[in-house]
């Protein structure tokens, strides 16, 4: 009864709403949009430049000087890929079901071995938790053009070469997931977990139930970096077999018919960016939205 | 007497058990639990990036072509490197050039755009987030540069000019050296909204609201004073993490230089260390050996700004 009291007064005091800040000034307001829009403009030209491009005819493509909008929109260069894609040796749907377990085993695997690891780095207290946490920081710093190659040594020495742990166990042990996790882990408030190990929760509840939930805007990002960079994987270095190739290899085969093929090359170069933008869009609007429901920090 | 004793012996094992607990055996054993959950990522990150890394280091100190086994030639890559690539040298000083001014800019405009982007509301500001974020995602984006820059008269840059009357002919903008560096600097930073902007984006919404509550009864009086005392100390932690990856990003320019400029480029005015790399590297003259001592000077030189760039971001909201 009297928490219910409590609940109201608290309320009355937070009736201000959300959406009008403090410390905020009209033409401040108004510059920002002005700069925004410019700017904008600007950030906007490839997406604009892809969108256009795939719904060009073969004779705006080639047209001389070239043009970023698009006069007469059509479907075909979709139309001709999709009959490139049916004539292909393995059939397409293999290639989409290796980008569906590739990107998303090294995605998910990363996010979870990453925060796992990221939890006792940013909350215990344990020997040599400085320095493997300093060796992941250095580990980015290094140039990977040149770890390939041991890289690929050690693979053949694990006998995983082409199998699909080829690209997704290396894609877990990246170093900026971990970092990343730590660092937003690190703002959590002791209290919060403190509280839950005094119910008696272990370790594992603790991460799982209060420490992931409360960090979902950090997960969430990771997820759109880790996806974007297994989508634009080719796997060309560790997959022999046709039949283990992702989407992406698949797709950059049909580009490089050459002038012949411009037109789906153009539909082929939209799909890659449209389907991290779609994973993007989704992921963003959930780290937006965490905002107005946890208002749980203390 | 009996009574002192037994105190003094209690004393004895509370010192004893304190003893213990410094001890690193009894520590090890207290935090097994951490050691669970590191185990996962850190066998895979010992196997996949600190061995790879290692070997390389070692590499860099033997001749390898990638057919025959390495042979050990101590020093020499180093040396080679510094006394007699003059390639090198030039490639060094521009990727300086370009961490210098690229690094802090495309930093604080991550952070100014998020921050911006943030005082927006709903769906505009999942609009603004993506439009930003749009170069980093369509791949190799950096291809409408090649429309903007085309030599000649037709390439969008020149168009304005010549219309304009501010040059009488067209400019080969990636074929003139005094070009070259300024117009990958400027690419660059188009392209800098990455990784540190989306992290900035994830780090402003947890910020705690009540601060800014608090701060504007203590007296903060416009944005600008709420972002210097409240959103950037609350994101202490973000803003680390961007400035290690800005670090990252602005020392190992290379793929929009090959893009745009081609490698090598003209008089190598758009060389940098990682185009010197990959020149050498697995893609060019194969000598893994000189590639590797190439890419263990970079790593050096991105620890050292690494630590000067974590000393000055201490200080932020003092």
């Amino acid at each position: 009864m009297s928490k219910n009291k409590d609940k109201k007064k608290k309320r009355l005091f937070k009736r201000r709403p959300r959406e009008k800040k403090l410390n905020r000034s009209m033409a401040g307001n108004t510059l920002l949009f002005v700069i925004m829009f410019i700017c904008g403009v600007f950030m906007a030209l490839p997406l604009v430049m892809i969108i256009n491009n795939a719904l060009k005819p073969l004779d705006e493509i080639f047209q001389f000087p070239p043009k970023i909008f698009v006069r007469n929109p059509t479907l075909e260069n979709f139309s001709d890929l999709f009959v490139l894609m049916n004539s292909s040796w393995v059939p397409f749907s293999r290639y989409i079901l290796n980008t569906i377990i590739i990107t998303g085993g090294g995605m998910v695997g990363h996010v979870l071995c990453a925060s796992l690891a990221a939890y006792p780095l940013a909350k215990h207290d344990f020997p040599g938790k400085k320095i493997l946490f300093n060796m992941v920081v250095l580990s980015m710093m290094f140039s990977w053009t040149v770890t390939q190659i041991p890289q690929y040594l050690i693979i053949s020495w694990l006998h995983i070469n082409n199998t699909y742990a080829a690209l997704i166990l290396p894609a877990c042990s990246f170093g900026m997931g971990l970092y990343l996790m730590k660092q937003f882990m690190e703002q959590l408030p002791d209290s919060l977990m403190e509280s839950a190990r005094l119910d008696g929760a272990s370790e594992w509840r603790v991460f799982w139930s209060i420490v992931m939930p409360n960090v979902k805007p950090a997960w969430l990002t990771l997820a759109i970096f880790q996806f974007q960079q297994m989508w634009g994987n080719t796997g060309s270095l560790f997959l022999r077999d046709e039949e283990l190739k992702p989407l992406q290899y698949a797709l950059q085969q049909i580009t490089a018919g050459g002038t012949a093929r411009a037109g789906a090359a153009a539909a082929v170069t939209f799909i890659i960016a449209a389907v991290p933008i779609i994973f993007f869009l989704i992921c963003q609007s959930n780290v937006l939205e965490t905002m107005t429901t946890s208002g749980m920090k203390d | 007497m009996a009574e002192q004793m037994a105190v003094s012996r209690e004393q004895q094992q509370a010192t004893e058990l304190a003893f213990k607990q410094r001890k690193l055996g009894y520590r090890v054993k207290k935090s097994r639990v951490s050691y669970a959950m590191l185990a996962p990522y850190f066998i895979l990150f010992f196997l996949f990036t600190v061995l790879p890394v290692v070997i390389s280091i070692a590499f860099s100190f033997t001749y390898f072509n990638m057919l025959e086994p390495p042979t050990f030639v101590g020093w020499k890559n180093y040396i080679k490197l510094f006394l007699e690539d003059d390639i090198f040298l030039i490639s060094l000083k521009n990727t300086l050039i370009f961490a210098v001014i690229t690094g802090p800019i495309s930093y604080i405009l991550c952070l100014l755009f998020a921050w911006i982007i943030n005082e927006f509301s709903g769906k505009l500001r999942a609009f603004l987030t993506l439009i930003f974020y749009a170069p980093s995602i369509c791949g190799n984006a950096y291809m409408v540069w090649n429309l903007i820059l085309t030599g000649d008269r037709y390439g969008y840059l020149n168009g304005i000019l010549l219309k304009l009357g501010i040059i009488d002919e067209a400019v080969l903008w990636m074929k003139t050296e005094k070009y070259v560096l300024p117009v990958l600097i400027v690419v660059q930073l188009w392209l800098s909204l990455g990784t540190g902007f989306l992290s900035f984006i994830a780090g402003l919404q947890t910020v705690d609201k009540s601060l800014y509550e608090a701060a504007a009864l203590d007296g903060v009086k416009n944005r600008w004073q709420e972002l210097w005392y409240v959103t950037l100390p609350s994101m202490k932690p973000q803003l680390m993490f961007g400035a290690v990856m800005q670090i990252t990003q602005s020392f190992a320019v290379a793929d929009i230089s090959i893009q745009l400029a081609g490698n090598p480029s003209v008089n190598y005015a758009g060389a940098t260390v990682v185009t010197h790399l990959l020149d050498y590297g697995s893609g060019g003259r194969m000598e893994m050996g000189y590639a590797s001592a190439i890419a263990t000077v970079l790593f050096l030189l991105m620890i050292g700004t690494n630590k000067l760039v974590q000393r000055v971001l201490r200080r932020v909201g003092q």
